[in-house]
């Protein structure tokens, strides 16, 4: 609870400060005369959201980073499974990928207009080449430090190669995947935006840059506050995701900063323990595992 | 990497304890060289072990004792020479063999049942069928109410148990065991011993079992074989085999006597 109130005063802080500098048009060295304050741009935002565009932006850009991602995690931890467990793979797809992944994905977007027929899938394809290099690499890594007795424990049950990749490779290697995953989407959503500023029809970006070219400052203030709250809300997506498939990592039961192991403690959602458990002793060893 | 059996075998622990439906494997080595490529770690081994027997395995650490279990268990090639299941040539890992680690070979997403449960589901065990298989295996390790913790939540010795009902639990013809003891306490590994050889009991198994500690294989073995640098030094008969009355046993103390020294200790 404590630690709820702290994260509202420091958002409420850091509005009031930009509402003061704005309001008292400061002008030290920073010029705060141009800004729209924290009102304008609210009142902007009010009525961009009573507006149709709004919406559409969104679900555009939303589709455009979920189709992007999703087919990057996909891909990534396909290639990154591939070239981690073969080395046929890892000669032959290891240097085309060594070169690429120095490249900027934003960079790729005179390759995207020349390969696509139209702004959409070039956007979709940029957003994936952002995303696919973090889950890749960490995929890659993940599974090379697989502990080596877990295999082999089953192959002596008479488990074959498909059975080793379900049941211990990619269960083993799924929290350095989710480390991936998160980086990925951080990556897809400033690539999203800034293809859509280029190339793009609708979405947050196309909207913003729009914004900025007809010299409508709240507007463009409504749009960044819209991508961050978008990006806030699909990386806490990825991150509850991962924290909820590897609940089996083992977790110390010392918890950074939270001094009291009162009440106060259970940041996440406390009643989230493992749904497959009915009631009785189980549940409470369920309960007590999530605590620590 | 194919399953050599796939018969699916009546396994559960009553059905083993009342008849024995599984029947020990017969494992034989002749002139072979053992270890990874560049770097054998025995040579010229030649060793028989009888279908159901116990044989026990000491010798000094790094001279290839479990370079041994993961060429019994088909895990590494051979060097050269020969190596044989029942006659035939052994080419590579099955669920005939099941191998039981020193520790931590439990996959530590599973509960402690979806461990039990792997092998009888890769054997193709409908779904019903092995969690209960699965449940009764944790009974008889004694851990029937830890079925749905996670392996870090257990004890090590916990989970040397678990990693027991797993090996057995898919009734293999042989199980290997590398130190499957070595990281418990003093007390913790007489109680495994006693439940192993409770457990092993009318499973007809051939058991390989790998130790350092030479009490835990004059107790345990119907032989214990010696290794010693580079190769195999000898094999020879225990005397009442797990016997706990029988550590004064004359012919025992004589034989533990010789095989401290020929361990060098």
């Amino acid at each position: 609870m404590k630690r709820y109130v702290l994260r509202v005063i420091s958002l409420a802080a850091a509005l009031a400060l930009w509402q003061a500098l704005t309001s008292l048009n400061v002008d030290l060295w920073l010029r705060f005369s141009q800004f729209p304050t924290v009102t304008e741009v609210a009142r902007a935002f009010a009525a961009r959201l009573s507006g149709p565009d709004y919406w559409t932006d969104l679900t555009d850009s939303l589709i455009r980073i979920l189709t992007g991602f999703l087919l990057a995690a996909v891909l990534g931890v396909a290639t990154g499974v591939l070239v981690a467990r073969s080395r046929l793979a890892e000669d032959l797809l290891g240097p085309v990928l060594e070169v690429i992944r120095p490249v900027p994905a934003i960079a790729l977007v005179p390759v995207a207009i020349l390969l696509f027929p139209s702004n959409e899938q070039g956007i979709v394809f940029i957003t994936c080449t952002a995303a696919f290099f973090p889950v890749l690499v960490s995929t890659r890594h993940a599974v090379r430090a697989l502990t080596p007795m877990w295999e082999e424990a089953v192959r002596t049950m008479g488990g074959g190669r498909w059975r080793i990749l379900g049941s211990v490779v990619l269960p083993g290697a799924l929290p350095g995947v989710f480390g991936g995953l998160s980086v990925g989407i951080g990556v897809s959503w400033i690539c999203v935006i800034s293809a859509e500023m280029i190339s793009g029809q609708y979405g947050v970006g196309y909207r913003t840059w729009q914004d900025y070219t007809v010299v409508d400052y709240p507007g463009v203030f409504v749009g960044m506050v819209t991508i961050g709250v978008l990006g806030w809300v699909t990386s806490t997506a990825v991150e509850l995701l991962g924290r909820r498939l590897t609940r089996w990592l083992p977790r110390t039961a010392y918890a950074p900063g939270a001094r009291p192991p009162g009440p106060a403690r259970s940041v996440k959602p406390a009643p989230t323990a493992p749904a497959a458990v009915p009631g009785g002793p189980a549940s409470e060893e369920a309960r007590d595992e999530h605590l620590v | 990497m194919s399953t050599s059996s796939e018969t699916v075998l009546s396994t559960s622990p009553d059905a083993i304890a009342a008849g024995g439906a599984v029947h020990g494997t017969r494992l034989a080595l002749s002139g072979a060289s053992l270890g990874r490529p560049g770097a054998p770690a025995l040579d010229g081994v030649d060793l028989d072990i009888a279908p159901g027997e116990i044989l026990t395995v000491v010798g000094p650490s790094g001279c290839g004792k479990s370079t041994l279990l993961r060429t019994l268990a088909g895990l590494l090639p051979l060097l050269a020479g020969e190596i044989t299941q029942d006659g035939s040539p052994l080419t590579g890992p099955s669920a005939d063999r099941a191998l039981v680690f020193q520790e931590d070979a439990l996959l530590p997403w599973r509960t402690l049942r979806a461990n039990v449960e792997l092998p009888l589901a890769i054997r193709g065990v409908p779904r019903a069928e092995r969690r209960e298989q699965a449940q009764a295996w944790l009974e008889r390790v004694g851990l029937g109410t830890q079925a749905r913790q996670l392996p870090h939540r257990v004890s090590g010795g916990q989970r040397q148990r678990v990693q027991l009902a797993r090996a057995l639990a898919a009734g293999p013809r042989a199980v290997l065991m590398d130190e499957p003891f070595g990281a418990l306490d003093a007390q913790t590994r007489a109680g495994m011993q006693g439940l192993l050889v409770e457990v092993l009991h009318g499973t007809g198994a051939t058991v390989v079992f790998v130790t350092h500690d030479v009490d835990e294989a004059l107790f345990l073995g119907d032989r214990v074989a010696l290794l010693g640098a580079g190769g195999l030094v000898a094999v020879r008969d225990v005397p009442r085999p797990r016997d706990r009355g029988a550590h004064d046993d004359p012919a025992r103390l004589a034989l533990r006597r010789d095989v401290l020294t020929s361990l060098g200790t």
